[in-house]
């Protein structure tokens, strides 16, 4: 099971809803047979998913952190191969003082390879570098009729392209062999720059695009009219040789121990952190070397971070949506959210590249994507995220399944269009939570 | 020169993470162990962690003792001087079971117990001949007090950690260390069906605390963690005419 503090606990999503009631079985050996425990199974690695995509009610959950042996790493080409329960923190921890990095990585280095390659994670450098399932070589599928095979873009293409991606549907992943990014040191050289409105973030995301590795943009939500847009762009690349040695000040000694009460993240506590974090930035921009840590992780510095929604919960909702000219619906959304009166605590925008998607169900196409946390009000919450996600259907766009805990059956299918291919590919006795409610048959209901 | 460390079941859990600590150190590794397979994939992942070389020694059955010995004479013909051995393999056998079945009894016994024993006498005498050596063997607290709930596990670990007690002794004025190692509750395959409580700790806070024991404490036993001395220090003082009526 995960780290000791969270060995008793049962594993739960990120956005700690919904509650259910599954199996445990850990997985401890890539060479182990699927348990007697019964269909449907799952694996679950650190639990970062924020919906249910990570939760398996009345089926068998396979915890899978212990498959965390390393099983190749060449320092010549940069290419590792692991089991797949093995942690983007653990192959920070062993990579970077070899001058190798990951080759995407996702706001938080607490998932798993497997986790990763399952949601097809993306990260601040998608314009340049895709998702993470665009550096994966190859892994190995373990199948619910004891078949293993390995998979990658010459061997079992079809199981690659849909287990890239494919929300652990299509057996369970127990090793992978990933290209790694080479670096010459753990310091990024990174600039923050004031942003007043959306054309300030469009002529910075294009301006930046082929200079800089890393983008990605901070949004105050509570800002309305003429002030849509307010933030702070963020980009960076790894720094040359030459750069200072930084230091990482590692997470902070306490974590959130129990649930704060709902009432801590409202409008105007969200409103205070937005007014200091847009203090930050002093002046107009800001540049200078930083360790990779506070630069992709911030929010690590604060274990159990997601317990300050309090025991409700909180969702999150992003989406993809089509760049179109000066970015009409992205402007949409965000006049919808500010109308609403409900807050996002964490609002962060960024254009995706053009590269093709790697899996059949990656979410990352080419767009601009907007990720947005609430916390969880009921009724009200929900309308609003039902809202958002008529108007990214409308515009053709995509919600994200790894962070959705509600998006309807309609929405899942418009966001994918290769279903169909994709669920030839599943393993019959693989399913969860978020599978079977958005492909619930609704006049079943 | 980097130590030599020897482990027996090595791809237990509380083992393999031992061992990752002396990987971190750049220990020379040797791993016996029943599956190959899974023995080259600890080999490969420890010398990933930093292990200067790991050689492995499969096929080894506890409960067959002409492997035990055979393993015993390969390991230390390959490696001549071995600094640390320690003894991880051990079987939790279904109590209600063993209580209606010789054979499960018989075999608790068995692995827990004889093999054990017989290793230990084995490594002894490889130890008296090179003069030093540190033998470290995963006991249980469970060995302290017969519990209704445990207690023929329970007798097999308390019957080795009395051979421990005595070995102890005997092998102390030759400068060979025993290490009684007395884990309370550990989340490993082992524990798989026990309900997980507050008091259980991760195979790799074992590991750590193992190594920790193994390298820098001199103590001869050591429970793992620290608080279950204070747990069976009062478990154990409970008058016998109290205790039988106690559902534990």
């Amino acid at each position: 099971m995960e780290g000791a503090a969270g060995m008793t606990s049962t594993p739960e999503s990120w956005g700690r809803l919904p509650k259910v009631t599954q199996t445990c079985r850990t997985v401890y050996s890539r060479f182990a047979t699927l348990p007697d425990t019964g269909a449907p199974f799952l694996a679950h690695g650190l639990g970062r998913s924020y919906g249910d995509s990570c939760l398996n009610d009345q089926g068998t959950l396979l915890l899978t952190r212990p498959l965390d042996q390393w099983i190749a790493l060449d320092t010549a080409s940069g290419i590792l191969e692991c089991e797949a329960g093995v942690s983007l923190a653990e192959i920070l921890t062993r990579v970077v003082p070899e001058g190798w990095f990951p080759p995407v990585t996702p706001g938080t280095k607490h998932v798993t390879v497997g986790g990763a390659i399952a949601n097809d994670v993306h990260g601040k450098n998608h314009h340049v570098a895709g998702t993470f399932g665009a550096h994966v070589l190859g892994f190995e599928l373990l199948r619910s009729d004891g078949s293993r095979a390995w998979c990658s873009r010459t061997e079992n293409a079809a199981r690659f392209r849909a287990t890239i991606g494919g929300l652990g549907l299509t057996g369970l992943i127990t090793r992978a062999r990933i290209q790694l990014k080479s670096i010459a040191n753990p310091v990024i050289d990174e600039e923050q720059i004031r942003m007043r409105n959306l054309e300030d973030f469009f002529r910075l995301a294009d301006e930046s695009d082929s200079t800089h590795e890393y983008t990605v943009a901070w949004l105050d939500t509570l800002a309305t009219g003429d002030r849509i847009g307010t933030g702070v762009f963020m980009r960076g690349n790894h720094a040359g040789p030459d750069a200072p040695a930084k230091k990482i000040k590692g997470p902070l000694p306490v974590s959130v121990p129990v649930d704060a009460p709902s009432f801590l993240l409202n409008r105007q506590s969200i409103k205070l952190f937005n007014t200091l974090y847009a203090r930050k930035v002093k002046g107009e921009r800001h540049r200078g070397f930083t360790h990779y840590e506070p630069f992709f992780y911030p929010l690590d510095v604060l274990p159990g971070w997601n317990k300050l929604y309090g025991g409700r919960g909180f969702f999150q909702h992003q989406c993809v949506v089509p760049r179109d000219g000066s970015g009409g619906p992205i402007r949409d959304i965000l006049e919808t959210i500010s109308r609403s009166g409900e807050a996002s605590f964490l609002a962060v925008l960024k254009c995706f590249g053009s590269a093709p998607p790697e899996g059949l169900m990656s979410f990352p196409r080419e767009g601009v994507t907007l990720a947005l946390d609430f916390p969880n009000r009921g009724t009200p919450t929900r309308e609003l995220m039902d809202e958002l996600d008529h108007i990214v259907l409308q515009n053709g766009g995509a919600v994200y399944p790894a962070k959705d805990a509600r998006m309807a059956p309609e929405t899942f299918r418009k966001s994918f269009p290769a279903l169909d291919a994709f669920q030839a590919e599943i393993d019959p006795a693989f399913s969860s939570c978020f599978y079977r409610r958005v492909t619930a048959n609704p006049n079943q209901e | 020169m980097s130590d030599t460390v020897l482990i027996f079941g090595a791809t237990s859990a509380m083992a393999l993470h031992t061992a990752r600590n002396f990987a971190a150190q750049h220990a020379n590794l040797a791993l016996a162990g029943r599956d190959r397979q899974r023995l080259e994939a600890l080999a490969e992942d420890l010398k990933i962690r930093g292990a200067q070389q790991v050689e492995i020694f499969p096929g080894f059955d506890a409960e067959d003792e002409t492997t035990i010995l055979k393993t015993v004479e390969a390991a230390w013909k390959s490696l001549e001087t071995i600094r640390h051995v320690l003894i991880a393999y051990g079987t939790l056998p279904d109590q209600s079971k063993a209580e209606s079945d010789a054979a499960v009894l018989r075999s608790a016994v068995e692995v827990n117990y004889f093999s054990v024993a017989g290793l230990c006498h084995a490594v002894a005498d490889r130890m008296l001949e090179q003069g030093s050596g540190t033998l470290s063997v995963i006991s249980s607290v469970a060995g302290l007090r017969g519990r209704q709930s445990n207690y023929v596990y329970g007798s097999a670990k308390g019957g080795l950690n009395l051979f421990l007690q005595g070995l102890r002794n005997r092998l102390h004025p030759k400068g060979i260390r025993v290490l009684t190692l007395l884990p309370g509750f550990v989340d490993t395959p082992m524990t798989r069906d026990v309900p997980k409580g507050p008091l259980f700790i991760s195979a790799e806070k074992a590991g750590s605390l193992i190594h920790k024991a193994m390298t820098r404490k001199k103590a001869d036993v050591v429970y793992v963690p620290g608080f279950w001395r204070v747990i069976m220090t009062v478990i154990r003082s409970i008058p016998e005419p109290v205790f039988k009526k106690l559902k534990l």
